[in-house]
């Protein structure tokens, strides 16, 4: 599973690039996302993946008495997505507001600060 | 002694505020500062001339050895008088000089500040003060050199004097650090009882270096003098200040100062004569062809700054004593000649030495004070300068290697010098007053009387050596390590070969006087060289650079995304392949893999699938939907993989996502392919290649050992320290609480900015509208 999931990785990064490249905003968004999903398997993955043993200490026991998943990558890309969500959110209102504003979805013709150019 | 140092910058501060008395009638009363303080230090002199050195400490940042400690020893006190007394006339003839200008209180707190910053630097006896107060001095003479700032060539000109001595002052900083992390210590008393140990070090050479660039970009020697002539765009009086007696010499004191630590070695040495030996023959030779009176000074300046360096390079005692008494000569008639200079220029309105002639007639005690300023420069009996070279004859006559080459420079040097004062302090008041300036104006006292004291001190110094003698010249030669107890300063040495070479000098220089006449035509030629000289080649430079720096920045800095983005892609993929492939081979370890079973070939198949999807699709609904999918998938694989908080967020949050792009896009613009083919296929190799880079080093790091010590202290510590049974809850909101704060409070501003998005009416656009 490990190499299937490295896979999906390279080609969340790929595609996330992709869409970074072309010069739609809305697809810019769209590769932003799927970049911080591609990082976010990557700490996952990185952090050994670990099969039906969730870091959740088991009924009356103060400490774990079998394997367990490793808490540490899971506390941080809980924190990833939380936070890009913010970020997406933000840009996806940004996107109307310019849309509204300059009347276009290209980056190339967004390239000068003045409002009338 | 910290209160002489710091009334100088206290009377600026207090001009700030009451100014515009100064402006008037009162100016001149600002002239008692720097005399109340000549006053100060001479009564100094006893105590020095008896050997007394006299230092005072106040702890300034003692963590890092650095104090506000001032010495007073016969070098300092020199530079002390000479920046008191000299800046004393200074400050009275501006009085005059700059009557009814706008600004005189700001020239007088520049000024004053620069006096105190040019105290502060001979008197401080640790290196980081020195260079506080050293970056001080280049500071302050930015503003004197550009005061006239209306006019674009002083504003130019003081540009470049702050661009080189700040250059300077940098190198002295990196000299400072060296010295102090050799040593120790950054006190220079300090320093000196460590001579062999720094000159022992791996990092002499280095340290040197950085001192010498310091000393000869403040002291202008060759190929950093051209700020000097530049700096001629200032006022007379600030010509007269900086070039005579202070900023200039302050390379002088550096490099007199670090004698006794760093002298007195064959790379100190010859540096010092073959650097000063060249400036002082190259600008001596420049001033036959210059026709501006300052300009001839300026040249005439640097040359004697040449000698001086020269000198300090000889290393000999005779060479220090020439040295200490060539400071005095030099100030005094070179302040005298600036003076005579300024006060030509004040009442003629030119100062082109061509058209000067018979000014003897309207202004006596200038032609007095201009010609015995002449005859001291030139070195003819009885005058300082007379001493000055006889002195430093005597020192050349002992060198060690190549006297020849270097008796024959210095003394081709001192006629040159001679036929620059004569043409400076006698040319403008002898011969027939031209027709155009019969109704000059003779100049008040307050002009003329500065010039003139120095000019008959000049003259009294001569006759009576013995009044400098002992209170100036021998701490000054002590201070710098030597022992000068048996010499005696005196005009008459009996006939010797020096007196011979006097004679030479003094006949040559008369004759070349009567032969050589300045003039625009030499002055040409001159200018046709310009383009090889040290100041064109350093402003070509400057241009280049200013082009590349344009071109570079336009080239990466050029607005568009994707090509930041294609830049750092692409320096990533290269990088890191060279770094994985280059060094060792990819391994991938089979043993600690996981079996793949068919439902999560299944998600991992639809997720696959919805990302091709989602870049290939013509429409932008079904693009983001297929986005949504992708989430849900990846969804699943945290819930595979022992991971259920996280899923619950991605559950959460991609739904999210998903309805606010739905709701807020769906009435934008068609979603139109905006590239060419041959674009998208080179982004996709781009891409591609990044993903297999990083698929690649997954999987090489899996191949690592994992380090899974933080894990277990806090699965250990979860429930024991936090009473938590969800370990990654427990992180987020107890361990590592604050950082979640953070987020929150990262969330809080980005709904706030969200909703002034939302909120916000842009006016012009929904007037349009």
């Amino acid at each position: 599973m490990e190499v299937l999931l490295a896979i999906i990785i390279g080609i969340l990064y790929a595609a996330g690039i992709y869409m970074m490249l072309r010069r739609s905003l809305v697809k810019l968004i769209i590769g932003i996302i799927l970049l911080g999903n591609g990082a976010n398997l990557l700490i996952f993955l990185l952090g050994r993946i670990t099969e039906g043993a969730p870091p959740i200490i088991p009924g009356e026991s103060k400490v774990f008495l079998e394997a367990y998943a490793d808490p540490v990558p899971q506390a941080l890309i809980l924190t990833a997505i939380v936070i890009s969500f913010g970020l997406q959110s933000f840009a996806i209102i940004l996107v109307k507001r310019a849309h509204k504003v300059v009347k276009t979805d290209d980056l190339d013709e967004m390239n000068a600060t003045d409002e009338d150019s | 002694m910290l209160t002489a140092i710091l009334l100088g910058f206290l009377f600026a501060l207090f001009l700030v505020f009451t100014g515009k008395f100064f402006r008037g009638k009162l100016a001149i009363l600002s002239a008692l500062i720097p005399a109340g303080l000549f006053v100060y230090f001479a009564s100094f002199i006893p105590q020095i001339s008896s050997g007394e050195i006299i230092s005072k400490t106040y702890q300034w940042v003692p963590a890092f050895g650095v104090d506000l400690s001032f010495k007073l020893d016969g070098l300092s006190l020199l530079f002390s008088l000479m920046i008191t007394g000299i800046g004393f006339l200074v400050f009275a003839y501006t009085a005059s000089y700059l009557r009814g200008h706008k600004y005189l209180d700001r020239f007088y707190g520049y000024l004053s500040l620069f006096m105190a910053a040019m105290l502060g630097l001979v008197l401080s006896d640790n290196l980081i003060s020195l260079f506080v107060f050293w970056e001080l001095t280049s500071i302050s003479s930015f503003f004197l050199i550009g005061f006239n700032n209306t006019n674009p060539a002083s504003r130019k000109s003081a540009l470049t004097a702050l661009g080189i001595t700040g250059f300077g002052g940098f190198s002295l900083l990196a000299g400072a650090l060296l010295l102090g992390s050799i040593t120790g210590t950054y006190s220079i008393s300090e320093m000196l009882s460590m001579k062999e140990a720094i000159a022992g070090s791996e990092y002499y050479i280095l340290a040197v270096v950085f001192i010498f660039v310091a000393a000869f970009t403040k002291s202008a020697q060759f190929p950093f003098h051209f700020w000097l002539p530049g700096a001629m765009k200032a006022p007379t009086p600030v010509s007269t200040y900086l070039h005579s007696a202070t900023m200039v010499k302050a390379g002088i004191y550096l490099l007199m100062r670090f004698t006794p630590v760093l002298g007195d070695q064959e790379f100190w040495n010859t540096t010092l004569i073959i650097v000063g030996g060249i400036t002082m023959v190259y600008s001596a030779i420049h001033t036959l062809f210059r026709t501006d009176l300052k300009g001839v000074l300026a040249y005439s300046t640097i040359s004697a700054l040449g000698i001086l360096v020269f000198l300090i390079g000889l290393g000999s005692k005779d060479a220090f004593m020439a040295a200490s008494v060539f400071i005095i000569v030099h100030a005094l008639y070179k302040a005298t000649l600036f003076l005579v200079t300024g006060i030509i220029d004040h009442q003629t309105g030119t100062r082109d030495v061509t058209k000067l002639a018979g000014l003897r007639k309207i202004m006596m005690p200038v032609a007095i004070a201009g010609i015995l300023a002449a005859i001291s420069s030139a070195g003819i009996p009885p005058t300082i300068g007379f001493l000055g070279k006889e002195l430093t004859y005597e020192a050349s006559m002992h060198a060690e290697t190549l006297t020849i080459v270097i008796v024959i420079a210095i003394v081709l040097t001192k006629i040159l010098l001679l036929w620059a004062g004569f043409v400076a302090g006698i040319k403008p008041f002898t011969g027939k007053l031209p027709e155009p300036y019969k109704d000059v104006k003779a100049p008040d006292f307050l002009m003329w009387g500065p010039a003139i004291i120095l000019a008959v001190l000049g003259l009294l110094f001569g006759i009576f050596p013995m009044i400098i003698e002992s209170a100036l010249v021998k701490p000054v030669v002590s201070a710098l390590g030597a022992d000068a107890s048996e010499y005696h300063l005196a005009l008459w040495h009996g006939f010797n070969t020096v007196l011979l070479l006097s004679a030479i000098t003094i006949v040559v220089g008369i004759l070349l006087y009567f032969f050589v006449k300045p003039s625009a035509n030499l002055e040409n030629r001159i200018g046709k060289l310009e383009f090889i000289s040290p100041k064109s080649i350093l402003e070509k430079g400057t241009h280049y650079f200013n082009v590349f720096s344009a071109f570079w920045t336009n080239v990466f800095q050029n607005g568009y995304l994707r090509n930041y983005v294609t830049t750092i892609v692409l320096f990533l993929v290269v990088l890191v392949s060279y770094i994985m492939f280059g060094s060792s081979r990819v391994v991938i370890d089979h043993t600690q893999l996981s079996q793949v079973t068919a439902y999560e070939l299944v998600v991992a198949l639809i997720l696959i699938a919805g990302v091709f999807y989602t870049v290939f699709t013509k429409s932008r609904l079904a693009a983001v939907a297929a986005m949504g999918v992708v989430g849900l998938a990846i969804c699943l694989i945290f819930v595979f993989y022992s991971a259920p908080d996280l899923a619950m967020t991605q559950f959460s949050i991609d739904t999210l996502t998903v309805i606010l792009f739905v709701l807020v896009l769906y009435r934008l613009p068609k979603y139109l392919t905006l590239s060419d083919y041959k674009m998208r296929v080179r982004d996709g190799v781009l891409s591609a290649a990044l993903g297999t880079v990083v698929c690649l080093l997954a999987l090489q790091v899996l191949a690592e050992p994992t380090n899974s010590e933080l894990g277990d202290f806090y699965a250990k510590n979860a429930y024991i320290m936090a009473h938590g049974k969800n370990v990654v809850n427990v992180i987020l909101v107890d361990f590592r609480g604050i950082d979640t704060f953070m987020e929150i409070s990262v969330l809080a501003i980005a709904a706030i900015g969200v909703f002034g998005l939302l909120k916000l009416r842009l006016k012009s656009t929904d007037r349009s509208q």
